[in-house]
């Protein structure tokens, strides 16, 4: 007899959806979705369940597709922080496959839900590296680094790991406006936190006070050295543009007098 | 500091520097010793990008643009009026960090024109270098640039605090040279190379005994040349490249098409277009050497000794060559799938790894991301539909030069009508 159909109902966590793929797993159930629980769309004919969010089930899921493949567990963590519509439930299927497959390393790229995948975790991939390089600091008085920025994608825990590593003597905060939290490292642990702020820093061209009085001196000779680093009779704005979108300009220094 | 004057000396000397089409950050692996400042990303990574598309990654910079030579191609020659200025050493340790700090670069790229003699300015930049890593504990990127003529016990205290060393030989021919830079001898810009590829020899053999032996410049070296300048033909310019590769182990041979800064016989004058076009397809031909398998020989030779300027290097040897295709996909090896034309090296994977699971065929290849306007002509996969008729190269190319569009297509017609 076909089991009854089910939809999975988790927290919104990377951990709350790999425990849900256990629990899926465990109990071969026929899971016809898997949903975060501020969504709330359930399915007519299917029952839900509520999943507990357990961390040691979740590192035997994490575990499991890691010693399958290094490549596919990146690729499942970073297509989750994509925050893409329906991406849980793909994962499922994409786990599934890759456990089904024996001793196969090979990737079946002719696979649509595969190929996929890949390419989102591409997309997510390009925005932490993004962000590596276009997270600009802004100095203020309390002797933090401080910068905010708004990724298409949720890759501050992504990108923390590379900022802990290089600013290791300095303490510094990135704070992304649209998910509304932020990491901060106080020279000793990266720490996430939530800040009520009452204006967003951008790069503007009129000077806040929180910042340190030689701030907006360093910020201008890079504005400068910017500039000098064009060549006229090279100009290329498109290929500009394409490198650096225009939606990240409000938070470069460096373009500040262009937005 | 004093910002005003600052600000002087880097508009300066940041200008003088542009020409250095380098920016690379890549190819070191250096980690953030003891709680210090920065590290160096194996990929490197680009803070922003100029309006003419170059990557930004390092703060690129003079430390003076004094110089004793009259280089003919070079902004800062001897008899160019331009303004002079010059850093102190201090003056460019603060820039780095401040600017490292704030996340708006990957490290310092140092060159100089000549000041007194060579090994007195390659002291001096060594000494910014050697600041940096000593006293600041910055675990950044370093490119120095190699002073032509620097003796070889520089070259080996550079290579300890360098991520890279570079020396530009700028004209491709010797002859070019002599024309051109008649101050300096091509074995200047070849004896600094010949030091950094055998300390990095050294060093490699080296540490497999000894684990704690100092890094010698892990990010290698590099060089560039200036396209256009001095009528070379590709041909030229690729067989020198190669050499440089072969001979110094170069990561990187760059191509600068040469922007007219003087008034001068023996150059280009100025206002004359830059060679973009040419610069972009010898970039390919680089490509196609150093990951695609192929012999320089193959795409440049007296038969042929440029470059096609409306299709790219990789399309225009296959047309030479139709007697390897059509290839099937399903089938063939991995170097020879690399030389079908709208082929890149990922697709090539894709392909690979794809293939063990079912035969592909043109949807799943579209959907890998080929380049079918281009690629259908030369494979064929698991599909009735391909090309069957005889075409000629020619046919072919015409076909394909029809359903593409080329931002450079402006740029090769005008040049075709040229000729007609």
């Amino acid at each position: 007899m076909m089991k009854n159909s089910k939809t999975f109902i988790y927290d919104g966590s990377f951990n709350g959806f790999l425990t849900a793929v256990f629990i899926a797993f465990e109990e071969k159930a026929n899971v016809t979705d898997i949903q975060k629980n501020d969504q709330g769309q359930n399915g007519l004919f299917s029952e839900t369940e509520t999943i507990f969010t357990n961390v040691e089930k979740a590192k035997r899921v994490w575990n499991g597709i890691r010693n399958k493949s290094y490549n596919a567990i990146t690729n499942v963590y970073f297509a989750f922080l994509s925050e893409t519509e329906g991406i849980e439930y793909m994962l499922y299927s994409y786990i599934q496959k890759l456990m089904a497959a024996k001793g196969y390393k090979q990737v079946d790229f002719s696979d649509e839900t595969v190929l996929y995948i890949s390419q989102l975790a591409r997309k997510v991939g390009r925005e932490k590296h993004r962000m590596e390089a276009f997270v600009h600091f802004q100095l203020t008085k309390d002797d933090i680094y401080f910068a905010n920025i708004e990724p298409d994608f949720d890759v501050l825990p992504l990108i923390s790991k590379h900022f802990r590593n290089r600013y290791a003597d300095q303490q510094w905060l990135i704070y992304d406006v649209k998910r509304k939290y932020g990491i901060f490292y106080d020279l000793e642990r990266v720490e996430i936190v939530s800040l009520n702020l009452s204006e967003v820093h951008f790069n503007r061209t009129q000077k806040s006070s929180v910042f340190s009085d030689g701030e907006y001196d360093y910020q201008e000779l890079w504005s400068n050295y910017f500039k000098s680093t064009h060549i006229k009779s090279r100009i290329n704005r498109k290929l500009h543009t394409q490198h650096i979108p225009k939606r990240y300009w409000k938070y470069l220094s460096e373009k500040k007098e262009a937005v | 500091m004093n910002f005003e004057r600052t600000k002087e000396k880097l508009n300066i000397l940041a200008d003088a520097a542009k020409y250095d089409v380098s920016c690379a950050s890549s190819g070191s692996d250096r980690k953030n010793k003891s709680g210090g400042l920065g590290n160096a990303t194996k990929m490197g990574i680009c803070h922003s990008y100029t309006e003419d598309g170059r990557c930004v990654s390092l703060l690129k910079i003079l430390l003076t643009n004094h110089c004793i030579f009259d280089c003919a191609y070079c902004v800062t020659r001897k008899s160019n009026d331009v303004k002079r200025a010059a850093f102190k050493i201090q003056e460019v340790v603060d820039l780095t960090i401040n600017f490292y700090r704030r996340n708006y670069i990957e490290g310092l790229f140092l060159s100089s024109g000549i000041f007194k003699s060579p090994d007195h300015t390659m002291e001096r930049l060594v000494s910014v270098a050697k600041r940096l890593r000593e006293e600041e504990n910055f675990n950044g990127y370093i490119h120095l640039k190699s002073i032509p003529g620097c003796s070889d016990e520089l070259m080996y205290e550079a290579g300890l605090y360098a991520d890279r060393l570079s020396v530009n030989i700028e004209v491709p021919t010797v002859s070019g040279l002599k024309l051109l830079a008649p101050d300096k001898k091509h074995e200047d810009f070849t004896r600094p190379m010949h030091k950094v590829k055998s300390e990095i020899l050294r060093y490699k053999s080296e540490c497999k005994i000894i684990k704690s032996t100092p890094k010698y410049a892990p990010a290698g070296q590099s060089t560039q040349m200036i396209i256009g300048a001095t009528g070379e033909t590709d041909k030229d310019i690729m067989y020198s490249a190669t050499y440089y590769y072969k001979k110094y182990q170069m990561r990187r041979v760059y191509y600068s098409g040469y922007v007219p800064v003087a008034e001068d016989s023996r150059l280009p004058s100025v206002g004359s277009q830059v060679p973009m076009l040419r610069e972009n397809r010898l970039y390919q031909t680089d490509w196609l050497l150093r990951f695609y398998g192929f012999a320089v020989n193959e795409i440049v030779n007296d038969k042929h000794p440029n470059l096609d300027m409306d299709i790219d290097p990789k399309l225009s040897w296959a047309l030479r060559n139709m007697h390897h295709f059509p290839v099937d996909v399903n089938k063939a090896a991995k170097h020879m799938l690399a030389r079908v034309p709208g082929l890149g090296i990922l697709s090539v994977s894709k392909i690979l790894n794809a293939r063990k699971f079912r035969k592909l065929n043109w949807d799943h290849l579209k959907k890998i991301g080929v380049a079918l306007n281009r690629a259908k002509f030369f494979m064929v996969c698991d599909s009735y539909d391909w090309e069957r008729r005889d075409l000629d190269p020619d046919r072919i190319k015409g076909m394909i030069l029809q359903t593409s569009s080329s931002k450079y297509r402006k740029q090769y017609s005008n040049q075709l009508s040229l000729f007609n």
